[in-house]
């Protein structure tokens, strides 16, 4: 369908965007790569009277090393994410599920500010920036700020965006010594979006978890960390009987998501299986 | 035979007659029944299914067609030799080792059959009328041969991407003994083709094909008379070869561009004769084509998460003669994946309330080729006797065979674990579910 009629504006500088944004609140949609904007405009889901393209302001796509970790730009697409060097060595786990989203096509054009700041709970990124313990930087009216990942995905399609902020980067720290990572994913059949999907970093010492971070998206409304699996995997052997244990209660208490693909039992049952597959494979990048 | 036909008028998708039409439905119940039956008898499903084929027979007078029990009489057939060569092509025995040894390590390998017969080329007019069809099931060709040698051939079964420009510009430019790119094939306009039929049901080639068979004979047996006045002999001295007519045992000869010419620039020309070289035809065949095959799916499922991974799929038709085999060979390959699609992913899904919930491609799932093993695909040919071609039409066969051999295959693997039967299509929760519920009885 063709979207209803919206006037188009092309930003030059973050500030410039803030105070479009300003002007014309609710009315106005920020427009990055359009890969979830633009099929809703099209399907009239959303029909944002103002849209503020940021997708060529200078500067906002670059990737740079920072004390081990990374931060990357805002409007970095997922392609530049996959195959950034500086991401596989300090954000390891944004590269391996950057690589996984969607197609090549789709990969070319959308950027992980805006697939963050939309918070679709089916996307890749939200279980890796948990399980890496990143933050996302956010430009506003009241200036900027940084949100730790952890309070960053709220509920379905929602964070903690006030209005008129504008997600201007991620920030990684660096992984750690003796820290294996792995990001595995449920694809849905048709649309490849992740019917489960679990980011698992593991730091191995003297032969056990020393600690371990897990994470999952896809299975419930918004990305979140299982502070139950991570704390049995701790000082845990790594082992497939010990892991096995480890996550049989994964997703436990939290309310999963259902639909005509997967009931919230497959689901649990999908969390269950790829938090093993997920964290072995971890230990064993870690060994 | 007792058939009990329940309608039922619904608001939901609309449905019609798609690849196959009713083989794969029939062959899906047969062929998941000889399976079940082997499997609770103890038997190999190869070896089951080869004791109850219909003997080999190629329809001549003393190796007649099959009566079936409903009124059509199968053609010819050699169901044997088909699911002998799809054996051979796995490899079976090996097949069956690999597979128990991947039980004794914890994977669960399938292994399916399908050997199906289908019904192609309709259809002989008549009896369609006598089962109430409201249409005579002929089809139709014009071949115009313009002065310059060319051909311009109007089909009415038209080609909406099954490559008959192709197919039946190499059958005209074969008995034509002339180069394909002289032949056009003109299809789909209404304003232009005689009244034809159409393409459907896998009939182009038998019916259609057979329609321009007839008029080029026409054009040859016209040419013939112009090439032998020209020669000074008689018709019935010369052959035709080579897109020349010679006379028989001479070096005498004439080209076919010459006498198109001549048909349009008829100074030196036989006596009676009419000016032009063109003719249309119409064919009504005698009986339906009956292609078959033996289908082979091999997979693998992952029961924690009931991902079923198609391993290996092998497919032995018997279409009887092949025009091009790559046309043949493409058509088997969109046919077996459109069948596993139907298998292991589509259907249509509705809410309480009747609301499609997967009315757009980011929730109906189709196969892609990632997802797919490299098909093997080998045939046997079995002519069909009563059409000049020996064609049977090969656009179904894949929608027909792979069906039941991918649930076949599916339930083959979970039989140990307890799991008889499974509903279509089988998504990975469907297939978890059964594992949960047969519990390993």
């Amino acid at each position: 369908m063709i979207p209803s009629s919206f006037e188009y504006h092309r930003p030059a500088s973050l500030d410039e965007a803030v105070s479009l944004l300003q002007e014309h609140g609710e009315d106005a949609s920020l427009l990055a790569g359009g890969h979830s904007l633009l099929p809703a405009m099209k399907l009239r889901l959303s029909a944002p009277e103002h849209l503020v393209d940021i997708g060529r302001i200078d500067g906002l796509r670059e990737i740079r090393s920072e004390g081990g970790g990374v931060v990357i730009g805002a409007g970095a697409t997922h392609h530049d994410v996959e195959s950034s060097a500086a991401v596989a060595a300090g954000a390891p786990l944004l590269a391996r599920a950057a690589a996984v989203i969607g197609d090549v096509q789709v990969r070319n054009a959308g950027t992980i500010g805006g697939s963050l700041a939309h918070a679709d709970p089916a996307a890749d990124y939200p279980a890796a920036v948990l399980a890496s313990e990143g933050s996302v930087e956010v430009v506003g009216p009241g200036g900027s700020r940084s949100i730790a990942a952890a309070d960053f995905f709220v509920e379905l399609f929602a964070t903690a965006l006030q209005p008129g902020e504008i997600v201007t980067a991620v920030r990684v720290p660096a992984p750690g010594a003796g820290t294996g990572v792995s990001y595995l994913k449920f694809p849905h059949p048709a649309s490849r979006f992740a019917v489960c999907g679990c980011a698992a970093a593991v730091t191995v010492s003297g032969g056990a978890c020393s600690s371990a971070r897990v994470a999952f998206n896809g299975i419930a409304s918004a990305a979140f960390r299982d502070a139950g699996v991570e704390s049995a995997l701790t000082g845990a052997s790594l082992d497939e009987n010990s892991v096995k244990a480890a996550v049989a209660g994964a997703a436990e208490g939290q309310e999963l998501l259902a639909d005509s693909f997967a009931g919230e039992d497959y689901r649990r049952q999908l969390a269950r299986v790829y938090a093993r597959r997920a964290v072995l494979a971890a230990a064993a990048a870690a060994a | 035979m007792h058939v009990n036909v329940t309608a039922a008028f619904t608001s939901t998708v609309p449905v019609d007659a798609l690849r196959g039409a009713g083989r794969p439905e029939a062959t899906y119940v047969l062929e998941r029944l000889l399976d079940q039956a082997a499997h609770e008898l103890g038997q190999d499903p190869a070896e089951l299914r080869r004791k109850n084929l219909i003997p080999a027979f190629d329809g001549s007078e003393s190796q007649p067609g099959y009566e079936t029990q409903v009124a059509l009489v199968y053609d010819s057939g050699d169901y044997g030799a088909s699911l002998d060569k799809v054996l051979e092509m796995v490899d079976y025995p090996a097949l069956r080792r690999e597979q128990e040894e991947a039980r004794a390590g914890g994977r669960y390998l399938g292994i399916g059959f399908s050997t199906y017969i289908e019904a192609c080329g309709i259809a002989p007019s008549a009896v369609v009328g006598a089962l109430g069809a409201r249409a005579g099931l002929y089809e139709s060709a014009s071949v115009r041969v313009q002065p310059t040698g060319k051909v311009t051939v109007f089909v009415g079964s038209h080609s909406h991407g099954q490559g008959h420009d192709t197919t039946f510009s190499q059958l005209v430019a074969d008995q034509l003994g002339i180069p394909m790119d002289d032949v056009e094939i003109v299809h789909g306009d209404t304003d232009q083709v005689p009244f034809g039929m159409g393409t459907y049901g896998s009939r182009s080639l038998a019916v259609g094909g057979v329609a321009i068979t007839k008029s080029i004979e026409k054009i040859k047996e016209k040419g013939a008379a112009i090439a032998a006045h020209l020669l000074e002999a008689s018709a019935d001295d010369l052959e035709y070869a080579g897109g020349q007519w010679t006379v028989r045992g001479t070096d005498k000869s004439i080209g076919f561009g010459d006498v198109a010419l001549t048909a349009y620039v008829p100074h030196n020309y036989p006596e009676g004769l009419e000016p032009g070289l063109e003719f249309s035809s119409f064919y009504d065949p005698a009986n339906f084509t009956f292609p078959f095959g033996a289908h082979i799916a091999v997979v693998e499922v992952d029961t924690e998460t009931g991902v079923v991974k198609l391993v290996r799929y092998a497919a032995c038709d018997d279409v009887g003669n092949v025009v091009n085999p790559m046309i043949v060979d493409g058509q088997v390959h969109g046919g077996v994946t459109h069948g596993i699609g139907q298998a292991l992913m589509e259907g249509a899904i509705y809410d309480d309330d009747g609301q499609l919930i997967n009315g757009s491609y980011m929730d109906y799932a189709l196969p892609r080729a990632d997802e797919l093993p490299r098909f093997e695909t080998d045939r046997t040919v079995t002519p069909c006797p009563h059409n000049p071609l020996g064609v049977k039409g090969a656009g179904e066969t894949g929608t027909i065979g792979a069906t039941p051999a991918v649930v076949n295959a599916v339930i083959d693997a979970l039989w140990p674990l307890g799991v008889r039967h499974l509903e279509m299509p089988l998504t990975p929760q469907r297939v978890w579910q059964a594992i949960q519920s047969a519990n390993g009885s």
